[in-house]
């Protein structure tokens, strides 16, 4: 009787350290992204030319990346929801967070690198992390990159 | 070597095409880096260590994609693509691929 309040207890421990913590970080890392995304910089797109006829004198791949992880009241959550089906609302905004993140890392290397554009950006997903019995955690890895191009002067 | 996800270099002309070419690394994440992911999967959160891992193993797979490409001759890769994937508990396959080029500086100005 007494484990299973202990057990009990850790749980709920667990759901409300996820639940608390998680909001917090989340919070703070979506007032991160939209002031960053505010401050502008190169413009990125995933045509591979330049439009109205504007030429490009160089260009380079470049890269940005993050791993993301869930909390663990998500997490717990989600597994609940995968037993009923539907939208995991929760999980969306994680990996939403993550492609904002890699897609801003690369602007501001492609910015720092001197671009004025970046062509043909492309979003890799790939869930990185697998635990016990080959349970997906959801921890993704979202790299997004492209070709970073001067203009030629008009 | 010069590197793009385009189908040319901007700026630069493609004189010949020397085929695929690409490079891979498989990256185990260690214990310490573990523990910390551990805690960042109860709140949540980049996991900076992990970031910073499959980062490296990128340029390390971009940079043998690289080496093979020099060995045919070529001073640049176009069309590079990336893809990661978990080939088992706790590794990553990381993956880079593209076009062997030899290419030339453009002298027309050329098209963007």
């Amino acid at each position: 009787m007494v484990e299973y309040a202990i057990q009990a207890g850790i749980l709920l421990g667990l759901l409300s350290l996820g639940f608390f913590a998680g909001r917090y970080n989340e919070r703070r890392h979506r007032r991160g992204l939209e002031r960053r995304e505010a401050a502008g910089g190169p413009v990125l797109t995933n045509l591979e030319r330049l439009p109205n006829g504007a030429v490009a004198v160089s260009g380079w791949l470049c890269m940005g990346s993050v791993v993301i992880a869930s909390d663990y009241f998500k997490t717990f959550g989600a597994s609940l929801k995968t037993l009923l089906g539907g939208r995991l609302k929760t999980l969306e905004t994680v990996l939403e967070r993550g492609r904002r993140e890699a897609a801003l890392r690369l602007r501001e290397q492609a910015a720092a690198d001197g671009a004025d554009m970046v062509l043909n950006v492309r979003f890799e997903t790939a869930i990185v992390m697998r635990g016990k019995n080959n349970r997906p955690y959801p921890a993704a890895e979202v790299v997004a990159y492209g070709t970073g191009v001067k203009l030629a002067p008009t | 070597m010069l590197l793009s996800n385009l189908d040319h270099v901007p700026g630069y002309r493609v004189a010949r095409h020397l085929g695929l070419v690409s490079g891979n690394t498989i990256r185990a994440k260690h214990v310490g880096r573990d523990i910390m992911a551990g805690l960042k999967n109860l709140v949540g959160g980049e996991i900076t260590g992990y970031t910073e891992l499959l980062t490296e193993a990128r340029n390390e797979a971009i940079g043998r994609m690289v080496a093979e490409a020099e060995r045919q001759g070529a001073n640049a890769v176009v069309n590079v693509r990336l893809s990661t994937s978990a080939v088992m508990a706790g590794a990553a396959e990381l993956f880079a691929y593209g076009t062997a080029v030899v290419v030339e500086p453009d002298k027309t100005g050329g098209a963007g």
